[in-house]
Formats: structure tokens, C-alpha cells, sequence
């Protein structure tokens, strides 16, 4: 079952007034049961893309295909295959809970038989059969996200579109809706989401699409695009310098391990003789003794975690006793940085 | 997980269940709804009909050309209230349109719906004003053979005022609508012959030309040419002709304006 789920060719959007394009020329495609994830920056153009795709915002030139269905010549046939969860709530606010599921589940053609017992399974599952007779207005923000989400799949959708699914939310809300998107990737549903928030991204999306000022920089899995980073994982080293040991020697001997691309010093503070000595990071430590100390960050290409052996022989061969080991691995943050020189807020 | 997928052909269910929806939220809200309807009208005809008749300050002919004009007024305003400012809050602020705009139907269809209900809430409150003018003035000019004319009228109106409606809703600016709302209320409220008959208007002839400008007009005078023809009117094909002409162009510009506030 490897089809397109989502087809987008060219996507041009520009807004009336506007200078710029709000999406320019954009192509991507998920496949069947993927979750794919739109990770950027506010104002990428995610939310106007999702936009399209939704039948809300007329594109300026491009095509769109959702479900099989071009959504600029059949808005109301892709409607009718998609399932949107917006960023902000738009519950219907004059229905209960329950009802709100039941109304959208009548309004896309479910028989009145299958209604109630779907939306109870979805009450159940997401955790909201207490709250299934409450009106809108009285539930938490994860609560509601929570509902729109049931809603949304009460109709089955082809596909699912949720737009910042998680901000705003507090820590244990976002768990548990990062849980239940998992266990709808886990039913090979197939997922469009958007967040600025490259954790998320990380956490739940099969690829990930980097976009900046309405361009895709980057389309692969989260973990192919930080591999692409240069240098990007890290190796810090924390020793004690004994006697007769060199850190100056083992500076030089790391920087000609193989895979290591430039080494540093971390949190160095100059010392009276004018050198540059490496103070611990237990700020117990850091007094008197410090001038004994090192701690040196690798950049790494490659499996950092292979490095630790031979830089540990180093350190020996030069007679420094290693206190502290940390790998650092670069983030989807960093892939941000890379593409586009400025971090990701 | 595509068991069930909504046909093109269920456009007339998504209709219905949108309409349903609405009926939903009218009947539990029910005792507002009738408040909202029924108040406004009992006072003035309590007062103008009957308070002012038994002071001596009105004929009672009066009674009885107010009836039909407020009958025309009480439809046209509810169904316009229905659409007008729920409507801007709906696009504006809680988006709640939006999992209606987002089924399976054209959005010209979900905006006929909205015409369809407000139309409906317009000829509920027509038929609640009967029993309140029983009620309130003892009787009301009734004529079984203008049943059809009666009814043509009544249901333009509704519809007139729901187009009404629509175009404010979706015309004005969030920001604005509660100025823009008072500022086209009383103006309508006032000049559209609901408190006075057309033809008596030939001495202020100024007058005569603004309230000509308000549909509103039509309606009183179509009524009262069904329920009280011997109080001079607009003849009533003129007045069925301005009422459909005026309908088809609200509509036209509502739905232009549905559409905008729909898709970016």
C-alpha cells in the first residue's frame, strides 16, 4: 500500500496586499499510513498549506490532491475524505460534547444507527466520557484538542490534518495527545501535522518537511535530517589532568582521532598566568584545583558513541583520568539552525 | 479506514443535518428564543394598539392597520437576527462555522441553510404573533380568501430579512457590527411602514421616497392588503415584484459575501 495519500505540486499562495508569497512553490507528497510532519517557524506558511489542503484557502497556482481528489475542482468530495483539527478550538459551543461528534458524524453521511456508538468508542478513548453532556465552554484547552480530535475521526477520514496539535497545551495534555496520535499512526492512519516545536516533530512524524518563508528546505525522516548535519553530534570529555599530563598534548592528539572535525574547550576561564584553563562543571570543584581539570566537546561526523573508546586511550596515553563522559546528539533545532541561520523562535 | 466515505449524493443529507442542528439548538434554547420573538412586538401593540386606543389618542381603525405592519416587521427583524450577528461571531471569533463549512456540501448550500432556518425562525414568530395579538387587542383582521397572498408575503419577508441578514453577517467587519447593527436597526425599524400605511405618507412626500427605500415597506403594505384591504396599499403585485427583486439581490450579495468570509 504504498500510494500518495497527499499530492502537492507548485503550491503558490499569496495573500491579497502582500509582498511576498505566504507559500511558495512547494511540493510534497505522504504516503498512505504516514505521519507526516510541516515543522517551522510561525509564519512558514504550515498553517496556509494546511489551508489548501483543507479546501479553506483558494492556492494562487498549483495543485493539491488529497484522497485522490483535487481539492481546488472537488472541495466537497475532499471534504469529505479529510478530517481537520485546527489550531484553535472551534467547537461547536450551543452542543454538548457528544453532540458536537453525533452533529459532524450526520453532517458527513454516517447513518444515525452508527452515531452514538462511534462517538462513545471515541469519548471512551480519548479519555472523555465523563465530560460527554459539558458544553465547550467549560472544558480545559487539552480537553478540547482532545474532542477535536475524536471529532474529526468520527467520519473515518482518509487522511488527518492537525494544525499545532499540541501548543498551548500543558506538559501532561501534550503527552497524552502525542499517545493518542501514536495510536492512530499505530492504525496506519495517515497524518499531516504541523508544529513549531521540533521535539513534536521528532516524537511523532515518520518525515518531516522543514519549512522557512514559505519554501521547504528539507524533506526526509527526522532522523536522516539530522544525520545530514555536519559534524553535528558530539562528544564531551570531562578529565583530570594527573601528574606529568598535558592538556595541551591532548588537545592536539583528539583533533587527529578519525571522524573528529574540531574540538574545543568548554566553559574555560583565564587563569592568572594568562593561560586558558578548563574549569569543571561542579561549581564545588571549581576553585583551586581547577588548573587540573579538562572538559573538551568533539564535533563529531558520524557515531559519536564510536569515538569514546579511542578518545579514552588518548587521554590515558597522555595521562589524564576521564571523570565524565556526555554524547550530545543534534536535534531537528539543529537542523533548523543549519538550513536557515537562525534557531527555530 | 475509509468504510463509510461520504457520496457527492448526500449533499441533501449534510443539508438536513445542518438544518437539524439548528432546529436542535432553537428548541433547547426555546424560552430565549420566544422572549427574543415575542416581546418587542407585544409592547407595541399593546401600546400603540391598545393602550393609546382605550386613552383615546388612536381610532381603533388603528389597531388593525398596525397588526399586519407589525407582523411583517416581527418577521423580517427575527429572521435577520438570526443571521446577522451569529453569523459574524461564527466567522469572526469562535469559528464554530468552520466543521460546517468543512462537510461534505458547496458552501453555497450551507450558506442556503442558514437562509432556510432564519427564514424558519421568521415564520415561527408570525405564527406566535397571532395568539399575542388575540391576546393583546382582543382580535385581529383575518381574511381566509387572502390565505395565499397572506402566506406569499409572510414568506418573502422571512426570507427577505434572512437575506438581510446574511449580507450583514457577512458583509461587516467583526469590529464593527454592533455599530454598524444599531446604525441599520432603527433606520429599518422606523421607515418601513409597519406603523403607518404607504399611501397615507403623499403628504410628506420626502418621507414617502425613504421608506419607498426600505423593503420592509413591501411586506407591511403586502399584509395589509391581504388582511385589511380597505386601509389604502401598495398594490399588492407591486409589492410582490420589489419583495422578490430586492430577495434575489440580497441573496446574490450575501452568498458573494459567504463565500468571501469562507475562503481566504
Amino acid at each position: 500500500m504504498n500510494r500518495s495519500v497527499v499530492e502537492v505540486r507548485d503550491l503558490v499562495k499569496r495573500y491579497p496586499r502582500s509582498p511576498v508569497n505566504a507559500v511558495d512553490a512547494i511540493s510534497f507528497s505522504v504516503e498512505h499510513g504516514e505521519v507526516f510532519g510541516l515543522l517551522g517557524p510561525n509564519g512558514a506558511g504550515k498553517t496556509t498549506t494546511v489551508g489548501v489542503l483543507t479546501t479553506r484557502i483558494r492556492p494562487t497556482s498549483g495543485s493539491a490532491v488529497v484522497a485522490g481528489v483535487d481539492v481546488l475542482r472537488q472541495p466537497t468530495l475532499a471534504c469529505g475524505r479529510l478530517g481537520v483539527v485546527p489550531q484553535r478550538s472551534n467547537l461547536d459551543r450551543s452542543l454538548s460534547i457528544r453532540n458536537n461528534l453525533i452533529f459532524h458524524a450526520a453532517y458527513h453521511g454516517i447513518p444515525a444507527s452508527e452515531r452514538g456508538a462511534r462517538a462513545d468508542v471515541l469519548l471512551e478513548q480519548f479519555g472523555l466520557r465523563e465530560r460527554a453532556k459539558t458544553k465547550p465552554d467549560f472544558i480545559s484547552g487539552g480537553q478540547s484538542q482532545r474532542i477535536m480530535i475524536a471529532r474529526a475521526l468520527m467520519h473515518e477520514p482518509h487522511v488527518l490534518f492537525l494544525d499545532e496539535p499540541t501548543t498551548g497545551l500543558d506538559p501532561a495534555a501534550r503527552l497524552f495527545v502525542w499517545d493518542r496520535l501514536r495510536e492512530l499512526r499505530q492504525r496506519r492512519v495517515t497524518i499531516v501535522l504541523t508544529t513549531h516545536d521540533m521535539h513534536e516533530a521528532a516524537q511523532l512524524a515518520d518525515r518531516a518537511a522543514i519549512m522557512d518563508h514559505g519554501k521547504l528546505l528539507a524533506i526526509d525522516t527526522p532522523q536522516a535530517l539530522v544525520r545530514s548535519l555536519p559534524g553535528a553530534a558530539t562528544l564531551e570529555l570531562a578529565a583530570e589532568i594527573l601528574d606529568g599530563g598535558s592538556a595541551d598534548e591532548v588537545f592536539a592528539a583528539l583533533r587527529g582521532l578519525p571522524g573528529v572535525e574540531a574540538v574545543e574547550r568548554v566553559q574555560a576561564q583565564p587563569q592568572t598566568n594568562g593561560r586558558l584553563s578548563p574549569v569543571l562543571a561542579d561549581p564545588e570543584q571549581a576553585g583551586s584545583e581547577t588548573t587540573h581539570a579538562l572538559r573538551v566537546r568533539l564535533y563529531v561526523s558520524g557515531d559519536a558513541p564510536m569515538l569514546v573508546a579511542p578518545a579514552a586511550s588518548t587521554f590515558a596515553e597522555h595521562r589524564l583520568a576521564i571523570t565524565d563522559v556526555k554524547l550530545g546528539n543534534p536535534t531537528l533545532e539543529d537542523v533548523f539552525i543549519h538550513l536557515t541561520g537562525r534557531t527555530l523562535r | 479506514m475509509n468504510t463509510t466515505v461520504a457520496t457527492p449524493q448526500s449533499e441533501t443529507g449534510a443539508f438536513f443535518a445542518i438544518l437539524r442542528r439548528d432546529l436542535y439548538v432553537t428548541w433547547s434554547e426555546l424560552p430565549i428564543f420566544l422572549a427574543q420573538v415575542i416581546l418587542q412586538p407585544l409592547f407595541v401593540l399593546f401600546v400603540f394598539g391598545k393602550l393609546l386606543g382605550s386613552l383615546g389618542y388612536t381610532r381603533s381603525v388603528y389597531a388593525s392597520l398596525l397588526f399586519p405592519g407589525m407582523l411583517a416587521l416581527t418577521v423580517i427583524i427575527t429572521s435577520m437576527q438570526t443571521l446577522a450577528f451569529p453569523l459574524v461571531v461564527e466567522f469572526g471569533w469562535t469559528k464554530e462555522i468552520e466543521d460546517r463549512l468543512l462537510a461534505p456540501l458547496r458552501l453555497g448550500l450551507v450558506a442556503a441553510e442558514k437562509i432556510v432556518f432564519a427564514a424558519l425562525r421568521g415564520v415561527i414568530a408570525a405564527a406566535l404573533m397571532i395568539p399575542v395579538g388575540i391576546l393583546v387587542l382582543g382580535s385581529i383582521p383575518w381574511r381566509w380568501s387572502a390565505l395565499p397572498l397572506f402566506l406569499g408575503v409572510l414568506i418573502l419577508a422571512a426570507l427577505l430579512g434572512a437575506g438581510l441578514g446574511l449580507v450583514l453577517g457577512t458583509l461587516v467587519p467583526p469590529n464593527q457590527i454592533n455599530a454598524v447593527l444599531s446604525l441599520v436597526f432603527t433606520p429599518l425599524l422606523f421607515t418601513g411602514c409597519s406603523q403607518y400605511p404607504w399611501p397615507s405618507l403623499a403628504r410628506l412626500h420626502w418621507f414617502q421616497i425613504i421608506t419607498a427605500g426600505n423593503p420592509i415597506t413591501y411586506a407591511s403594505e403586502g399584509l395589509r392588503a391581504a388582511l385589511v384591504p380597505s386601509v389604502p396599499h401598495i398594490r399588492p403585485w407591486i409589492s410582490l415584484t420589489i419583495l422578490v427583486a430586492a430577495l434575489a439581490l440580497l441573496i446574490a450579495i450575501g452568498i458573494g459575501g459567504f463565500y468571501r468570509r469562507a475562503v481566504d
